[in-house]
Parts: structure tokens; sequence; C-alpha cells
């Protein structure tokens, strides 16, 4: 592969060296990859709303920061709690009790990662995550282990032009039941850049909630990609919730491989000031007999922009499936804008498929509504909000994650739910 | 109570209130009928401070303040209640969580102390058996899913939890099957009070079969044409008003 104009393979450069034991033919295609594919421009169908050209023009580190206190963004009380502050594993703030039936290890501490089952060719920021990786979790649940508490991974980023690419593996073993916290913060208001992967594998029979809360600064940057892997009658559910964060694009990849599955995916995305949050997801139904129920919303308002693609495709010979599709939107502010497409790529014939998009205001009768009884304009546009995302929030089955996120909304937004 | 002087109020440049007179007393009921494009509806709105409406002259005294500078909420704080011809549906707003935030705020607003979970609920129990509201409706979306009767209903017994001075019923009959009719006007009389009074705005003469008036007020093209007691209702249920527009223009 020659080298391409405008490619990012230059972020490397003032990378420190780690010692993930990424396998080397996943980094040598990465590094070609990255050499050889331009950054995404707005002409590229994938990133038609979402411009990243600024993130070739930063000098990045992956420097080290001393982080004392992260009580503000421990999301749940579990003792199974890995730091990581600028990619880097912070022992001090971490506790590891694995609970029974899982198996939890550094990437910079396994003898050897996997294959990669992301997709390296053309996707340049996959490509930048595995051959600069700095560290992550494996995370391995046994067969029939059922884990009650969450696993939790909070990643801190600190400082300025700081660069980490992480990585999360989750492998749920046949018939166990387990969830996993992913946080995502910063600290203070430098133009950071978190580059994260998530690859996930739900065997037969199993059960796997990811959380995913994203809280960064409006400064910062975050594209993140999980990768998942859907075996036969396996349920897999993910929300994610984006809060704050001044680039946010999130890649969301569903294979469903084996026929009975039930796939969940939930997001909300709040937004204020100039914030722009993409969420891509992709559910790919390959084989008959399986639901997905995919739910976004979104508040979006000052200048903020708002992007919603999710696309669902049902292959030839993937009867019998019921996928529904919904993303929601409600503009608070005349600047706010919002590009959401919904794609349905039916290829059977016995399916029951749906999907929509709405885009509004709040419905001012119902604010006029609340006001004659007695509810201040500012409240009752605030209950108006809440109940609008309330749909989606009510599907995080976690007590701690829901009163975080309450917590951070009542922060950022003076919003009590 | 309330004082209503030569108002008049125009919606994007059509003037619908010409003058209109009115002066509500404590421990008064008046209905106000009138046919349809009269401008019923468009009284209630600009007592309840709907923007759309813009006030171009005249001036409304609530309690010896204005109320026309008050906003909408103040209104409601200041004892003032519009049960709506047509009840907002607001999915995921719960009915009673929203009746408690008005609550407390309208005893902020007065200085009073917030209104403890069990006395709520105990308010909720009485009033909605008054205006018998299913309690598993008072816990719902507000109106979400209601049917018609339900949401007038709804609208009686957010009156009643609210206990306002003041009660404007816009066209609370519209819609309502007889036995409905009967709960909410039941309701409504039951809350009346040597202290507090209400403003019926209806069509026909049906409702006041139920609720009785003090005086009848005949609203036409804007104006109060003509005023009188009780009886005057079932003068036009059975003349219609087309004999007031001839008299008017007589």
């Amino acid at each position: 592969m020659s080298i391409a104009a405008n490619n990012i393979a230059h972020l490397g450069v003032n990378l420190e060296a780690t010692n993930t034991p990424i396998s080397s033919d996943d980094r040598n295609v990465a590094i070609k990859v990255l050499e050889g594919t331009p950054l995404p421009t707005t002409r590229t169908e994938a990133w038609k709303y979402t411009r990243v050209a600024k993130l070739g023009k930063i000098s990045f580190t992956n420097e080290h920061a001393d982080l004392q206190d992260i009580s503000n963004f421990i999301i749940d009380e579990t003792k199974c709690t890995f730091v990581f502050v600028n990619g880097h594993y912070a022992a001090d703030l971490s506790s590891r009790e694995i609970p029974s039936g899982v198996t939890c290890s550094l990437l910079s501490e396994s003898s050897a990662i996997g294959n990669t089952t992301l997709k390296l060719e053309g996707e340049v920021f996959n490509a930048l995550n595995t051959a600069y990786l700095n560290d992550g979790v494996e995370i391995s649940i046994d067969s029939k282990a059922q884990v009650e508490k969450p696993i939790q991974i909070i990643h801190v980023l600190k400082g300025d032009h700081v660069l980490s690419n992480f990585k999360t593996r989750i492998h749920a073993g046949k018939f166990s039941k387990s969830s996993v916290i992913q946080g995502f913060f910063t600290v203070g208001d430098g133009t950071n850049f978190c580059n994260s992967t998530t690859e996930i594998s739900v065997e037969e029979n199993a059960f796997l909630t990811l959380e995913k809360v994203q809280y960064e600064s409006e400064s910062s940057f975050h594209i993140s990609t999980e990768q998942v892997q859907q075996a036969k009658s396996s349920t897999f559910s993910i929300n994610t919730l984006t809060l704050n964060g001044g680039l946010v694009r999130n890649n969301l990849n569903i294979e469903v491989n084996g026929e009975n599955c039930t796939t969940h995916l939930n997001g909300a995305y709040l937004l204020k000031n100039k914030q722009h949050v993409d969420n891509h997801s992709v559910v790919d139904h390959k084989v008959p007999n399986c639901e997905s129920h995919e739910l976004y919303k979104g508040v979006i308002d000052d200048n903020s922009t708002a992007v919603f693609n999710g696309k669902v495709f049902v292959r030839q010979d993937a009867q019998k499936i019921n996928a529904f599709q919904s993303n929601g939107n409600v503009l608070l502010s005349d600047n706010a804008s919002v590009n959401s497409k919904p794609e349905l790529e039916i290829y059977a014939d016995d399916v029951k498929c749906s999907h929509g998009s709405t885009t509004g205001q709040l419905d001012e009768e119902a604010v006029f509504y609340l006001r004659a009884r007695g509810i201040s304009e500012k409240a009752a546009r605030k209950l108006m909000v809440a109940a609008f995302v309330e749909d989606v929030f009510e599907k995080i089955e976690n007590e701690s994650v829901q009163s975080f996120v309450n917590r951070l909304l009542k922060e950022r937004f003076e919003w009590d739910f | 109570m309330i004082k209503i002087e030569n108002l008049h109020a125009e919606i994007d440049g059509k003037e619908i209130l010409k003058g209109l007179n009115l002066e509500v007393k404590a421990g008064e009921i008046h209905a106000i009928m009138g046919p349809n494009g009269a401008g019923k509806s468009t009284l209630a709105s600009v007592l309840a401070g709907r923007e759309d409406y813009e006030v171009t002259e005249g001036s409304v005294t609530f309690d010896d303040e204005d109320l026309l500078e008050m906003e909408t909420e103040e209104r409601a704080w200041a004892g003032l209640f519009l049960a709506f011809q047509y009840p907002v549906e607001i999915p995921g707003v719960s009915n009673i969580n929203f009746l408690r935030t008005a609550i407390n705020e309208s005893r902020e607003n007065r200085g009073e102390e917030s209104i403890s979970a069990k006395d709520f609920m105990a308010l909720v129990r009485e009033k909605s058996k008054l205006v018998e509201l299913d309690a598993k409706l008072a816990s719902r979306s507000v109106n979400e899913g209601f049917s018609g009767g339900e949401k007038k209903r709804n609208e009686i017994f957010q009156m009643a939890m609210l206990e306002p001075k003041l009660s404007i019923l816009d066209e609370t009959d519209s819609g309502l099957d007889i036995d409905a009719l009967r709960i909410v006007a039941n309701g409504v009389n039951t809350l009346k009070s040597k202290d507090n009074a209400a403003i019926v705005i209806t069509h026909y003469q049906r409702l006041l079969d139920y609720i009785v008036p003090d005086f009848v007020h005949v609203l036409h093209d804007g104006k109060i044409v003509k005023s009188g007691p009780k009886e005057l209702a079932l003068e036009l249920e059975e003349k219609g008003y087309d004999w007031i527009k001839e008299e008017i223009e007589a």
C-alpha cells in the first residue's frame, strides 16, 4: 500500500512505545493502513457530518499524569475497578478483587493478545488504536458464571495533547451473565483524544450488558468502536450515555452470528454549547430468528450538533427477524442541529422491521399546560426534556449507573430526574 | 375577586375580544355562553396568559393585582386555574409527580412549607375519589391514553388538588357523556365555597343543569351583550342565540 496524503501515521511519532503484545500481523497491517489511508473527510460517506481533520494537526503524546482523587468518576462501588490515566494503568487508584468465575488481566501484562476482530482496512482510528495501543483490560467470564457485581473500567485523560489508544476485550462464556461498565472522563480542559476500541464476544446463551458513560470535556475528542459478536441464544445490551465531550464518535458494530439472539442498543445524548456527538451503529442479522431493539434519544441545545446513523442489515435467509430502530431528537435552540439517518437493508422476505426518526421541539402546548398548573417555565421545560429521554434511562438496570448519570445531569444541566 | 374592564385582545392581528366587562366576586359562579366564534375560549386563554394572544386594551384585576402583568405560572400561584378544553397529553410526565411539583412551587411562592409525601398521597386519594378518577390514572403520564371523559375528570381532579381561588372551566362539558358530566359537575359543586369562584364557559345549557350559576352572560362578537339570572340559560337553550343578535341589532 502506498503512502496516502493526509494520513495520520505521524500521530504515532511522539508516542512512547508500550509493551502491549498486539500480534505482529495485526500491528503490521495497522501500520500499513495508517500510512495508506487518508484521514476521513466529509466526502467520506460514513463521516459526512463529522469533521476530524483537526485531529491530524495535533501532535499528541501519551505521557503519564498524576491523579490523586477519582472519587467523582467512580460509577459503581464494585471492588473490581480498573482505572487508567492517560491510557496507563493506575494501580493505586484501582482495586482488583476479581469476582469468582472472572479472569481479568491488563493487556500490558498478558503474554499475547489474540488477533483483533476489528476491521482495520480503511479504518484509520482502529488502525491507530492497534498500531499504538497503550493498554487496556481483557475480561473473560467463565461458562455458567453468574457475576452479580459489574466489572468497572474508568478511563481518565489529564493534561494537554494526550492521546490514549485504549482497548477492552470481553469474552462472555456460555450460559454466563455479567455486566461491564466503561466510564470515560477528563480532568481539566486540555485538547485530548481518547481512541478506544472494545472487542466483545458473547458466547451461546450468555447475557452481557455494557454500560458506557461518556463525560469528557468540551475540548476533548473521543472516538470509540465496539465490535460485538453474538453466538446463538445470547443476549447483548449496550447503553451508551453521552453527557459531555467536544467531539464524540461512537461506532457500534454488532454481528449477530447465531440464531435466537436478542440485542438491545440504547443511547442517550445530551448536548449543549458547541458539542458534536455522532452515533453510528450497525446491527448485522446474518441468521434467522433473532430480535434487535434500538432506541437512541437526544436533546440538542445551543450550537451543538448530533448525528445518528443506524443501520440494520437482514441478510438473505435470515428469516423471522424482528428488528426495531428508533431515533428521537429534541432541539432546544435554533442553532442546534441533527442529522439522523436510520437505514434498513433487508434481503430476507419474512421479517418484521421498523425504523423511525423524529426531530422536533418541545411541545409548547404542554409547556403552557404545566405552567398553567403553577410550574415555572424553566422547571416545565426540564420536566419535558427529562420525560423525553426517560425511556432510554429507564432501560439502565444498574441502579448505581442510573444515580451516577442523574448526578451528572444535575451537575451539567441542572436537571432533576 | 376578578374584574375585567374593557378587555380587547387579538390573535395574529385579528381582534377577538372587543371591550369585554365582567366582575366575579368570591362565592359566585358565572356562566359564559355564546355561539361559536364569540370569543369564549379566547377569554379563557387570555386570562390564563397564553402568549399567542395580545391584549391591546383594557385591564384585568385579580385580587387587586394586575393579572395581565403576571406570567402564566404566577397566575396559577395567585390562585387562578384553567380547566382546558383540550387537556394536553404529556408522555413521560407522571400526573402526580407534576402535581406535587406544581403544589410545592405554589406553596414556595406563597412562603409556605412544601407538602409532605404522606399528606400529598392522602390528598390524592381524597380528591381522586371526588371525581371518581381511578388511582391508577392519577399516577400515569399526564392524560396519556385517557379517554375524553377521563381527561376532563383529570382536570377537575387537578383543580381539587390545587384549590384555586378562581377556576375557569373552558367548555369542560364538551365531549362528555351524561355520567361524566354529572361527575365533573359534582366535583365543581363540592369544591364551591364562599371564598372561591368559578367562570364556567359553555356552549350548551346542559352543564348548567348540574352546575347552577349565579349569573349567566351571553358573549357575542367579543363582548358580553346580555347578563341575567340562571333562567337566561334556559331561555337561550329554548330560543337559540339569534334573538339576542336581533335584539342587539335592533
